[in-house]
Formats: C-alpha cells, sequence, structure tokens
C-alpha cells in the first residue's frame, strides 16, 4: 500500500513539474482590477470569441503581461486602447468606435427595427379597415340567426 | 398581387448573397493597422550570433522581407519550402524574428531543413511581435526602402501568393 502511495506521490510531483509555470499573480489587486476591466472590453485574436480577460492562449498571457506594465506606468484607459488598437486594428475593441466604417454596424439593428415596427402598423392598419368594412346585410343577418337557431336545437 | 409571392424568394437571395460573400472571408485574417505605417523599430540580439544586434533600422534604403516563424509553428514547416526558393532568387534581404521560441530548437530546424534567412533577430519573449501586431506565426511584412511596412501576408507564404501579390509589389518597391 505505501508503495502505491509513494507512487502516486511520484506522479503528481512529475505532473506539477510538467505542467506550465503558473501565471503570474497579482501582486498589486488595483492593477489587477484595471486590467480584468479593460481586458473584458478586448478580444483576444487567437480564440477571437473570448476576450483577453478569459483567453488562456499565449498570446493573451503576453498582452496582459503588456497591458499590466501599460496600467502601473499611469496610463490612461484610452492611451491603453490606443496601444492595442496601433497593432491590431479596432477588432480587439469589442465596442467599435463610431465612423463612417462602422455606421452601419451601429444603426444597422435599429435601422431593421424602425422597419420592422412600420410594416407592423401599416399591416394592423390595412387589417382593421378590411374588417370594418364588413357589415352583414339585413338579408345576411337572418340567414345567420336562423342558422344560430338551428344549432341550438 | 402576384409580387408578393416573390419577396420571400428575393429574401432568400439577399440571404445567399450575404452567406457566400461571409464564406469566403476568412474570419483569422484581421486586417493590419500597420500596413503603410512606419515599421516599428527594435533592437534584439540575433539567433545564430546572439552577440549581434539586429535592429530594424539596419535595412533603411533596402526593400526587405520580415518573416516571422518559431519552431514550434506547423504551418511555417509547409512555407519553409517557400521561402528557401524564394532565397535561391536572391531578390531581397529575407530577415527572420524567431518568435517565442528557443535558441536551440530554432538552430535544429534551421540545420535540418535549411537557413532561407539573411538575418534572424531572436524575440524570446514576444515584445517585438506585439508591437508588429503578430497573433499567429507565421505573418510575414513587406517593408520599403523609407522603413514603411507595405504589405502583410497571414499565414504560410504560397507559391501562388509569392507570385501574383508579393513579387510584383517588390518590383514596384524597388523601382521607387
Amino acid at each position: 500500500m505505501k508503495i502505491i502511495y509513494a507512487l502516486m506521490l511520484a506522479l503528481l510531483a512529475c505532473g506539477g513539474a510538467m505542467a506550465k509555470e503558473a501565471p503570474q499573480l497579482a501582486e498589486d489587486p488595483v492593477v489587477e482590477q484595471r486590467l480584468i476591466v479593460i481586458s473584458e472590453e478586448m478580444r483576444c485574436l487567437v480564440c477571437q470569441n473570448e476576450s483577453l480577460a478569459g483567453s488562456r492562449s499565449d498570446l493573451a498571457n503576453d498582452l496582459r503581461r503588456e497591458l499590466r506594465t501599460l496600467i502601473k506606468q499611469g496610463k490612461t484607459d484610452a492611451e491603453i486602447r490606443e496601444f492595442m488598437v496601433s497593432r491590431y486594428g479596432d477588432f480587439v475593441l469589442y465596442r467599435p468606435p463610431v465612423k463612417p466604417s462602422t455606421w452601419l454596424l451601429w444603426a444597422g439593428p435599429f435601422g431593421l427595427m424602425i422597419l420592422g415596427v412600420v410594416a407592423l402598423f401599416v399591416y394592423l392598419r390595412r387589417r382593421s379597415t378590411d374588417v370594418g368594412t364588413d357589415v352583414l346585410t339585413d338579408d345576411e343577418r337572418k340567414r345567420a340567426e336562423a342558422m344560430l337557431q338551428e344549432g341550438e336545437k | 398581387m402576384k409580387a408578393k409571392f416573390l419577396i420571400p424568394l428575393a429574401l432568400f437571395g439577399v440571404l445567399v448573397v450575404f452567406l457566400a460573400a461571409g464564406l469566403r472571408l476568412d474570419p483569422h485574417e484581421v486586417p493590419s493597422p500597420l500596413v503603410n505605417k512606419p515599421a516599428p523599430a527594435f533592437k534584439v540580439p540575433q539567433l545564430e550570433q546572439p552577440g549581434l544586434q539586429f535592429a530594424a533600422e539596419d535595412l533603411k534604403g533596402k526593400v526587405w522581407l520580415f518573416n516571422v516563424w518559431a519552431s514550434w509553428c506547423v504551418a511555417c514547416r509547409q512555407e519553409h519550402p517557400v521561402l528557401m526558393q524564394f532565397a535561391r532568387q536572391q531578390m531581397i534581404p529575407i530577415i527572420g524574428l524567431d518568435y517565442k521560441d528557443q535558441r536551440k530548437d530554432a538552430m535544429g530546424v534551421l540545420q535540418r531543413s535549411g537557413n532561407p534567412y539573411d538575418v534572424i533577430a531572436f524575440d524570446g519573449d514576444g515584445r517585438v511581435g506585439i508591437d508588429y501586431g503578430v497573433y499567429g506565426v507565421p505573418e510575414s511584412y513587406l517593408i520599403d526602402k523609407a522603413g514603411v511596412i507595405r504589405y502583410k501576408h497571414i499565414g504560410p507564404i504560397t507559391t501562388e501568393a509569392l507570385e501574383k501579390t508579393i513579387i510584383p509589389l517588390i518590383n514596384e518597391l524597388k523601382k521607387s
């Protein structure tokens, strides 16, 4: 039994030694807090559906290291964003700036919504006028009443 | 009234056009904002002679190809023969950037499969790579005489890309 334990311990030790070195831990919680806020708003370029804050890719680790350095140097959020955009383009930002090439992106959904609302109103108005004009003539009303009475029997 | 039945068909057509255009785009090819901007300056030790430095300014006045690679990069192996062949033409200096690599591993690759580079800069911690907006190796930059990046190729350079895009651009840049 002891031998098995010893073997297991040895295996665990090997595993620990082989695992990648742990990412640098925060020595300053204030820096780390700002890092998270900034990097949550940025896209990791390797795994494009992950934020820079959440990604475990090598590049994301390196970029977080760079951002940490910038934060420690006292750079503003805008300066840090500029650092990233000048290297990777607007693509890294989850909220791209509003400019002519992104107008469609920003206004598109609202445009579609307005279109939908207009279409709905047109449809509803048309339907209500259709319903309004269909009034029964006296003859039809008598027939309908006769049918209803028959049904009750 | 007949036109009404064509609306779904028209919408479907629009959808197909968007889908076809979308399938042609590679989401991993993010256009670089560095194109037509001065190549970021750097000065790092060389791979083969760690005592010597390489700086981007060293090549001012020349058109050169800056190729980011690493021994651990699988796609770089696919690109390697194309670079070897291009190097034989001796058109322009090819400078390598060994990105986030171990010297020993990188030297091993070059010894085994040949060295297409005139000089290789060593970027062990990936700092130079970050300044160049590298997010996936291999990536290549064509830099003109004034030190401005004129073209970025993402992913392995293919013979087709070399012949259709890169070489014509080199010829153009050499004239200016």
